[in-house]
């Protein structure tokens, strides 16, 4: 199995570490050749704005698209919540794959960033160490979303099927269960495909 | 329980800037170009490195006014210079509620001896080395970010080069030293034991370090990554150009492809004249910014 990282800016080798530690080949992403042969995609935190305007200059969106289109996993952390999301608060949407209106640095400035623990809701009371920078929040969530895990009355995990978005940054902490979920959905996904 | 700035708080939003450009900017208008450009932060200024090396004087921290009207017109992160041990700007700096702080030696030294101690602030901050040993003096005091000190306002790349590779080279010794070697090279170094264990454990700065002090052209950009360099900052290099929003846009895209000569070639054509760049042997010695809070 290997997973794709986006790698046109942000935190992608804290992804590629943890890909590793659960015993899977994570690589770099940044040109259109490097998809070919990825079983599911990871878009990391950065910054939207500057991430949304590169992956259009280099037409790396189409390419985003079409894995999402064929059912291939995609896990977006913090900005990548907001390349994936249908709509966002006040500005142009990038990737449009999930039903959700995200707010931008919704909390404020980096002085409001913080860590928590948070209930997930696949995990019973199991904790995950929620860690928010400059975070978007779901403020919107379509039917076919389901919501994974709040923070107090706002949403900040969400899946739609093979796709997967939370507002904080698992990569940034040792904790693996969220990788873990898009693994096994790869997993998944390779069987299906091997079995037709 | 909620927890705000903590180490890893401070250290996360660096690494969201990894691989990508930051700018400085000194007006409302100058932000939003660099935002629409690509640029991952901007640095707000009253001037840019250049203009400050010009003027002469003491150089201080912006008026907040122009920092705020800044914060307000973008939505990327917004980081602003303190002097070097200049706390109380740091508070003001603070409360107005920037992104990051740049402790630099682009303004002039309010202590002549002690650096901020950067631990006690919610807000991280981003501090210049020209060696190992200044960067993790750095990290000890409590910066979440460190950058090569370059030779700033000059449009020359050649002392961030030399910045660069010796913390790449210096690096790559400590990895290859016995544990029982570490003590006397942190000695030598000047450097905290803690930390250079830290540094041959993961087999590089333990925080985010980027590039600055000179860069002037996409080609600039794409020589800092290629050495090394987790991102790049750009001073007066992208506003003292002939056209700022090409070069800017120019030299995102380089900073990404900086591995690709024929993106590199493509990126690189008909952005007009660079800055006017400085040889840094015409520099008398109290005219180097990098000697400045080591």
């Amino acid at each position: 199995m290997k997973i794709g990282v986006l790698a046109v800016q942000g935190a992608v080798s804290e992804h590629i570490v943890i890909l590793k530690k659960c015993g899977v080949e994570g690589v770099p992403v940044k040109r259109k050749e490097d998809f070919s042969a990825l079983d599911a995609l990871i878009i990391p935190g950065g910054e939207s704005t500057t991430m949304g305007r590169l992956v259009k200059k280099f037409n790396l969106d189409k390419k985003i698209i079409k894995m999402a289109q064929e059912g291939k996993p995609v896990y977006g952390t913090c900005a990548g919540m907001v390349l994936m999301a249908a709509e966002i608060e006040g500005e142009h949407p990038h990737l449009k794959l999930i039903d959700i209106c995200v707010l931008r640095n919704a909390f404020g400035r980096q002085n409001e960033s913080f860590e928590t623990d948070l209930t997930v809701s696949l995990w019973g009371d199991k904790p995950f160490r929620g860690v928010f920078i400059r975070s978007p929040i779901v403020v919107r969530a379509g039917p076919s979303v389901e919501i994974l895990s709040f923070f107090e009355d706002k949403i900040a995990a969400v899946r739609q099927g093979n796709l997967l978005a939370t507002s904080f940054h698992p990569e940034l902490t040792e904790d693996e269960r969220f990788h873990r979920l898009l693994i096994d959905a790869a997993g998944k996904t390779l069987k299906k495909v091997k079995h037709n | 329980m909620v927890e705000r700035g903590t180490i890893r708080v401070k250290k996360g939003l660096a690494e969201m800037q990894k691989g990508g450009v930051i700018m400085d900017v000194t007006t409302p208008e100058q932000a939003k170009i660099a935002q629409e450009a690509g640029a991952v932060a901007v640095m707000a200024l009253e001037r840019v490195p250049a203009d400050i090396r010009a003027a002469g004087g003491v150089a201080r921290m912006a008026d907040p006014e122009v920092i705020k009207k800044i914060m307000d017109a973008v939505s990327i992160p917004v980081m602003a210079k303190v002097r070097i041990g200049h706390f109380v700007e740091a508070q003001i700096i603070e409360a107005l509620g920037v992104d990051y702080i740049d402790e630099s030696e682009v303004l002039t030294p309010a202590d002549g001896l002690y650096h901020i101690d950067k631990k006690e602030f919610t807000v991280p901050f981003v501090c210049g080395a020209r060696d190992l040993g200044e960067a993790l003096r750095r990290i000890g005091e409590g910066a979440a970010m460190v950058r090569t000190k370059g030779e700033p306002g000059t449009g020359n790349v050649v002392e961030a080069v030399r910045h660069m590779r010796l913390i790449m080279g210096q690096i790559r010794k400590v990895c290859s030293l016995r544990e029982d070697e570490l003590m006397a090279e942190a000695k030598s170094l000047g450097a905290p034991f803690e930390l250079l264990k830290e540094v041959k454990r993961m087999g590089k700065v333990p925080v985010v370090n980027f590039a600055a002090g000179g860069i002037a052209t996409p080609a600039d950009a794409a020589l800092m990554m290629q050495l090394g360099s987790d991102g790049v900052f750009v001073g007066s290099g992208i506003f003292k150009s002939k056209d700022p929003e090409s070069r800017a846009k120019s030299i995102v895209e380089a900073t990404l492809n900086y591995d690709d000569p024929h993106i590199l070639a493509e990126v690189s054509r008909g952005l007009g004249e660079a800055m006017t760049g400085i040889e840094i042997s015409t520099l008398k010695e109290e005219e180097r910014m990098q000697a400045r809070g080591l």
